[in-house]
């Protein structure tokens, strides 16, 4: 970890009801973040569509839009990036066992691409088994060298 | 904005205008339900104009896909026009933007058919 990575502060740490208006209105407060940050609008869309879909997947596949369960929305920034964190309290996820969306056979499926859209919009992305159940999803962007 | 639809009828292609933000829930869902009520009405050619689509998730790209597919098994054609630059990126990245008919001119997108 880098010097400047030691100066990372948290921004956000929330809690949020496994529905798809806490989605949205997250989605908001990350691309609001992502500006302060110093992000410039394209690379602010960007982050925000991963965070929505990371998200979502938390709601719907982890926690299955159950009333009980709540995701953890974790936010935390430094000089030169963005840190999120999202875990649900699902029954757990493995990455490696899903269907490549970018395979010719699976072009046509209706779902799936999710993860492969949060790839492509993120500098690093780590998708972990959380504790005691669920899955942790760690989503990483940086500013450009001559920001800032 | 979740996603309104407008159909409108231009010889035989209906034109869908969607205009706001297709995505997981009352956005997608409207669509779906869109292309089912035209296919089963026997509307075969169907225009999609999503100039006015501010944004698209993953779930909303699935129903352009099971849209197409709906239509294609049904005989007929799901076209689109108009692309976003963001949109046209995420059809790319997913590797669908040759599976679509993509035009930027609605004249010649109506030739098509």
């Amino acid at each position: 970890m880098s010097a400047q990575e030691h100066r990372r502060k948290i921004v956000l740490d929330q809690r949020l009801e496994s529905s798809l208006e806490s989605v949205d209105e997250s989605e908001e407060k990350i691309v609001a973040l992502a500006q302060d940050a110093g992000f410039a609008e394209e690379e602010t869309y960007r982050l925000g569509y991963a965070v929505r879909e990371a998200l979502v997947n938390a709601v719907v596949h982890g926690n299955r839009y159950s009333a009980n369960k709540t995701v953890l929305f974790q936010v935390s920034s430094w000089e030169r990036g963005i840190e999120i964190v999202i875990q649900d309290q699902g029954s757990g996820f493995l990455a490696e066992s899903q269907l490549d969306p970018l395979a010719e056979e699976n072009l046509m499926n209706q779902s799936g691409r999710g993860l492969a859209l949060i790839k492509a919009f993120t500098d690093e992305l780590v998708v972990e088994p959380a504790q005691p159940s669920g899955t942790r999803v760690i989503l990483r962007k940086f500013l450009p060298p001559e920001v800032g | 904005m979740s996603a309104k639809l407008i159909t409108r009828q231009v010889g035989d292609v209906t034109v869908i205008d969607a205009v706001g933000r297709i995505t997981l829930g009352e956005g997608s869902s409207v669509f779906r339900e869109t292309i089912k009520d035209l296919v089963s009405k026997g509307n075969k050619n169907i225009l999609l104009n999503l100039a006015e689509v501010s944004y698209i998730d993953s779930s909303g790209i699935g129903e352009l896909v099971s849209g197409f597919t709906s239509v294609s098994n049904a005989g007929g054609n799901l076209k689109l026009l108009k692309l976003t630059k963001r949109i046209q990126d995420l059809l790319q990245i997913t590797k669908l933007y040759t599976v679509f008919e993509v035009f930027d001119d609605e004249a010649k997108a109506l030739a098509s058919f």
